[in-house]
């Protein structure tokens, strides 16, 4: 047995986005993503965590190229795709397909659920007749547990849980490699979610498939990935498998945001806001972005551009200052 | 005329007693809230939790005779502020109520404000709707209160729009809102779902703090039982409509006994292991209208048998203060056992 082979793969990925504007403002602009490099492995769940504004979303986007990098490169198993276009692109989405968060926009509403989930054979399986596809939804919707009653319904007389199962369904069907799962369960009641998880998992080993997991939920992370990148203000300030990254966390940012994590039990009350981290909320502008915030820092991060080596396999962190390492 | 707006000692309860309450639906009123009986006291939290569509932020409202004007209607039961009911007051009197005694944080901190004025002037409009005070005594109160729930350079913000505010920022002026005329009861209807984690921490010890040094009741509305579990005293479980299971924190999160509470806490990823298949409840919860006449959880519960078509007491299992509405809650569920 081979090592697993890295299927996809980012490196130095940066994005702006410019703000600022309209009729007579001056605008400026804004370094959503800054530099960030992750290897997704076969059958592997990496988990890309951040607050709102992070950028993790952005990054995931431009990993499936439904946004071009200003700069840096991606590779899909093994083949540049950053400037592919036309016909290449659209086959490479044949290897790379996304799940979206609001299982309530993201299904056209006009669309029948049999044309929307087939949607993906007209372009990848040409060969395939009408009935051959309606076969084929059938097959992938059970899979996802959604019964073949559905096939010729419309989204709006499906729940929010259903869509998402739907939504699952239409990314699969031409069996990707890699799914990019953007806050998939984040709009989901609690119950809801708990299925969805389920459904992900299963399938995950069912056929082999690597999932980029976006996700500002913790416990969620913790539950389904295998490796984690933190993401502050559009960088990735740790990376490591996600025990390490949990049980050691190393840059001050994911202590905090760790710290800040719901908890489970009336038990675990404490009384300080517990998460080290100053009560402000802003974001430097040059030196590390979470030095105003940070109970650690020192006078030389406000020249630190913070950055994490490229190796991707090891548990590592962009501070001058980490907690722990031992 | 009973002056409810600032002594907040005076008042002993805010009661909801056996309320009903329906909703128009393409047409028909439809029950959604069914005889709910729910009090708050000062110096108590209580959180209500429930998943989209249960009824809670309806019953929130109610609280406060809100939602009338979209078409909620009230079915039965009553609203008693120390023992007089909402119902019987007068429009004027009613108003002193909301945002005097009793006020709301909602969860929209983006939507709550209005975006054509400054923060200041929104909170003394607040303060002179129910103190009474001149514009200098109202602007100095605005800071007091800006500063009261941490918010730093609090001069600067009261000359600030909404849009130049983060959410986090936001919700503390809410909150300051709500606090403007001195409430005994608060009621948040979650009050820190759109903010990022690492801001509810903060909302959520600013609430905690604001609440034990004023004595304030309050009412917790929530999907997340990490809320409750870091700020509620007693808990309230509703499913489709009904309270289903209610008692302290401890008692609920030590032994939640409803089998839609059991399975509710089991399915939560932070209570299983890591990569476990996590407890599923099978079906949908059923909408307001296509209730089952007995037991609402009936359809989907691994227990239900014939005597589950019968309707169930909120009391027909007990054990002290802590109450289920289940016939079978003795008998356990593995299941709705999260794989720890």
């Amino acid at each position: 047995m081979t090592a697993p082979m890295n299927l996809l793969k980012a490196e130095g990925l940066s994005k702006s986005f410019r703000r600022g504007g309209g009729l007579w403002g001056s605008s400026s602009s804004h370094k959503a993503v800054d530099d960030v490099t992750f290897a997704l492995k076969e059958g592997e769940t990496l988990a890309i965590v951040g607050e709102s504004g992070s950028g993790k979303s952005t990054t995931a986007r431009m990993a499936m190229r439904l946004l071009d990098a200003d700069e840096g490169s991606v590779h899909l198993l093994g083949k540049e795709i950053t400037s592919a276009s036309g016909k290449a692109l659209r086959m490479l989405r044949k290897d790379i397909q996304m799940v979206f968060q609001d299982p309530f926009a993201s299904l056209n509403p006009r669309m029948r659920i049999v044309e929307t989930v087939g949607e993906g054979l007209r372009v990848h399986r040409p060969e395939m007749n009408r009935q051959q596809r309606r076969e084929k939804v059938t097959e992938t919707l059970a899979l996802c547990g959604i019964g073949d009653e559905a096939l010729d319904r419309y989204p709006h007389q499906f729940s929010g849980g259903q869509r998402q199962r739907i939504g699952i369904a239409r990314a699969l069907i031409v069996e990707p490699k890699v799914l990019v799962l953007d806050e998939p369960v984040s709009a989901l009641d609690v119950s809801v979610q708990a299925q969805i998880l389920n459904l992900l998992k299963k399938i995950q080993q069912e056929r082999n498939l690597s999932y980029l997991f976006i996700s500002h939920d913790l416990s969620v992370v913790r539950h389904v990935a295998d490796r984690v990148a933190v993401m502050f203000a559009g960088r990735v300030v740790e990376q490591g498998a996600i025990e390490e990254v949990f049980e050691a966390p190393q840059h001050p940012y994911t202590k905090m945001l760790l710290a800040a994590r719901p908890i489970a039990h009336p038990d675990q009350r404490t009384d300080n806001n517990g998460n080290g981290g100053l009560d402000r909320e802003s974001v430097a502008d040059s030196g590390c972005a979470f030095r105003l915030r940070c109970a650690f820092a020192q006078d030389d991060c406000t020249g630190f551009e913070a950055s994490i080596e490229s190796d991707e396999s090891a548990h590592s962190c962009a501070c001058l200052h980490p907690l722990d390492r031992s | 005329m009973a002056d409810y707006s600032s002594d907040a000692n005076r008042t002993q309860s805010l009661e909801l007693r056996e309320l009903s309450l329906s909703v128009p639906i393409s047409g028909e009123h439809v029950e959604a809230v069914s005889k709910v009986s729910l009090t708050l006291k000062p110096g108590r939290v209580l959180g209500l939790v429930g998943e989209s569509g249960c009824g809670k932020s309806l019953t929130a409202q109610a609280m406060l005779r809100l939602g009338e004007h979209q078409g909620v209607l009230r079915e039965g039961g009553d609203i008693l502020l120390d023992g007089k009911s909402l119902f019987s007051m007068h429009e004027e009197e009613l108003r002193r109520v909301r945002g005097g005694c009793v006020s709301m944080v909602f969860q929209e901190p983006m939507t709550a404000l209005n975006p054509v004025f400054s923060i200041g002037s929104q909170i003394t409009e607040v303060i002179r709707l129910h103190l009474d005070m001149n514009r200098n005594e109202a602007n100095a109160r605005a800071l007091k209160l800006l500063q009261d729930v941490g918010m730093q350079d609090a001069e600067a913000v009261l000359k600030q729009y909404p849009d130049a505010l983060s959410g986090g920022m936001r919700q503390r002026v809410l909150i300051a809102m709500a606090m403007a005329a001195d409430p005994a009861y608060i009621i948040a209807d979650e009050p820190t779902t759109a903010l990022d984690v690492s801001v509810q921490k903060r909302i959520i010890q600013l609430l905690r703090d604001l609440q034990r040094e004023r004595n304030l009741g309050m009412l917790l509305v929530t999907h997340d039982f990490g809320l409750v579990a870091e700020l509620a005293d007693d808990v309230a479980v509703m499913y489709a409509g009904q309270i289903v299971e209610s008692g302290s924190a401890e008692q609920i999160f030590n032994k939640p006994t409803h089998p839609y509470s059991r399975a509710l806490m089991g399915c939560r990823p932070e209570v299983s292991a890591p990569g476990a298949s996590l407890p599923v409840i099978a079906g949908q919860v059923p909408s307001p209208g296509s209730w089952p006449s007995g037991c609402h959880f009936a359809e989907r519960c691994p227990l239900a048998d014939s005597a589950c078509l019968k309707p169930v007491a909120i009391d027909a299992w007990s054990d002290g203060e802590h109450q289920a509405r289940c016939i079978h809650a003795e008998t356990k569920i593995p299941e709705f056992e999260a794989v720890a």
